[in-house]
């Protein structure tokens, strides 16, 4: 099989939607166009019908119950509700969230929100692995935590949390557990009666479904969790997130949902035989190459790789035929090198340094050869005008140079 | 990004890279920037010592690809000028000479810092050499 130009392996930033979801997603936009909450006609019940059916392919995901699944329009919007409506509910029983360094900024940026509006937040560190520090998670709840908010999978360096004893301490403590799920669903096996999960967030197009679309689940039973709504309107979602529901997205999430359910255990067999083979190759090859991440708690697509003396902006304009992502300042919109790295403690040269391979449903064995052969070569030659690779070969310790900062 | 023709050219078929013997008393180096802040340049120059032209200028850089352009194409304005005319580069000639967007003119920067740097080298080499108040022939 031939390669097709640019090879796509940012699969944590966005997937392909999956063909067979677009199918499923069709007829729904010209033909089923009802409002699902049109009680009164065939037109909504035909649309109901749907959004029921995917509400249980998206809960089955989960082994969650359909009716505890509210679709909104993204991960994003699921991290805000869930976030911002368990702290309004439950404002009078405390004012203290818990979360970590390395979530994502839907998380980070909302948790700041409610420090505004008087809320208190403690941002736990993360070990050098990336994973939070149980005894640091103990130590920081207080009697007025009402919530702790940890992501399942990191969308940088793929490290899984541990999630069931997470879920563990806030249950004795009598607080609930948000999960971002957004890299781990569908990838990863996620049962939220077995993870003691309270509210999990989902996106449609982290796995091979529609953009626009997402799911929070809200546990009914032990404990039955309550949400202030976000946005006022129809009362729709059992009052949580009013909207018209948008029924081809929905389907599509249902759609993307099941065939990850029943792919799964192949697929991710495929891809980290596929990543690990990424990941040999370009250690074979190179020296002073370092993962970012625990690659023993890790989901099975992601390879976070640090390749040291050499800057990643550089490194991404050599392989332009090849889509991947930096934890480099020069490719972020703030300048700032990663803080998903910075927070592991690498220190940030290795940040600048850092590439994120995403492998997917449509990565091929091909593709992973291809992408590996030419990363080695400009890294090759990167360090070759690298005047730190040079300095590391002459043996000086690069730590102890007195360098001009800028 | 896109990347104007010249960056690409500079980052593609880089110029002049590569060391010069820092012991050398004709040899200026520098070397600015830190690995934290995601880019280093070392820039060396070397002197004739009859004509006080520089004859050679290598260098080698961290960085993402505007810096290895900057320091690329600072080698090439460097050999032939005299060190008094090295000193007169200013970072806003390769931002034109590049068409550097705003985000990427720290490197441009960067570059001037380490041209000066590399004189600097030089002359206190030959300060040491001609120690203030000694006659030169």
């Amino acid at each position: 099989m031939s390669l097709k130009f640019p090879i796509y392996m940012d699969s944590h930033a966005t997937t392909r939607m999956d063909p067979r979801v677009f199918t499923a997603m069709t007829p729904y936009f010209t033909e089923i166009f009802g409002n699902a909450a049109s009680r009164n006609h065939a037109f909504g019940w035909q649309a109901e019908e749907a959004v029921e059916k995917a509400r249980k392919q998206v809960a089955d995901l989960i082994g969650a119950d359909a009716k505890e699944i509210v679709f909104t329009s993204g991960a994003t919007e699921s991290n805000n509700l869930a976030l911002k409506g368990v702290a309004q509910m439950y404002a009078e029983k405390g004012n203290h969230i818990i979360t970590a360094a390395t979530e994502h900024k839907a998380i980070l940026d909302t948790c700041k929100r409610l420090e505004k509006d008087g809320f208190r937040v403690t941002y736990l560190p993360v070990q050098t692995d990336g994973l939070v520090d149980l005894q640091q998670l103990r130590d920081a709840i207080t009697d007025k935590t009402i919530l702790i908010s940890i992501m399942y999978a990191n969308n940088e360096i793929g490290v899984i949390q541990p999630v069931q004893e997470i879920s563990k301490i806030a249950k004795e403590k009598g607080i609930l557990f948000h999960t971002d799920a957004v890299q781990a669903a569908g990838k990863i096996p996620i049962n939220v009666q077995k993870d003691g999960i309270d509210l999990l967030s989902i996106s449609g197009h982290k796995l091979y479904g529609p953009k626009g679309v997402g799911a929070l689940y809200v546990r009914r039973r032990n404990p039955r969790v309550r949400l202030a709504e976000q946005m006022q309107g129809g009362g729709h979602e059992r009052g949580m997130r009013s909207g018209t529901l948008n029924v081809p997205g929905i389907v599509g999430l249902g759609e993307a949902c099941e065939l990850c359910n029943k792919e799964m255990a192949e697929e991710s067999r495929r891809l980290s035989f596929l990543r690990d083979k990424l990941k040999d190759k370009l250690f074979a090859e190179l020296d002073e190459v370092y993962i970012n991440g625990n690659m023993d708690h890790h989901l099975p697509h992601n390879l976070n790789v640090s390749f040291a003396y050499v800057e990643g902006e550089s490194l991404l304009m050599g392989i332009n035929d090849v889509a991947v992502s930096s934890g480099s300042a020069c490719t972020s919109a703030t300048l700032e090198p990663s803080y998903v790295l910075k927070a592991l403690g690498a220190g940030d040269d290795l940040a600048h340094s850092s590439i994120r391979f995403g492998l997917g449903r449509y990565t091929t064995e091909e593709e992973v050869d291809y992408v590996a052969d030419k990363v080695i070569d400009v890294v090759k030659k990167l360090r070759e005008l690298s005047p730190l690779y040079e300095m590391f070969k002459e043996g000086v310790d690069l730590s102890k140079v007195q360098w001009t900062a800028h | 990004m896109a990347y104007s023709d010249k960056v690409l050219d500079h980052y593609n078929n880089p110029r002049n890279v590569g060391s010069l013997d820092k012991s050398n008393p004709n040899v200026g180096t520098g070397m600015v920037g830190a690995p934290e802040c995601g880019d280093v340049m070392k820039l060396q120059i070397q002197v004739n010592p009859e004509t006080g032209i520089i004859d050679d200028a290598k260098f080698k850089t961290f960085g993402c690809g505007s810096a290895i352009a900057s320091s690329s194409l600072a080698t090439e304005w460097l050999r032939g000028k005299s060190v008094d005319e090295a000193l007169a580069i200013k970072n806003t000639e390769i931002v034109a000479e590049l068409a550097l967007p705003p985000v990427k003119i720290h490197c441009s920067v960067l570059a001037e810092d380490a041209i000066k740097a590399a004189i600097a080298d030089y002359k206190a080499k030959e300060e040491k050499r001609t120690p203030a108040g000694a006659v030169t022939a």
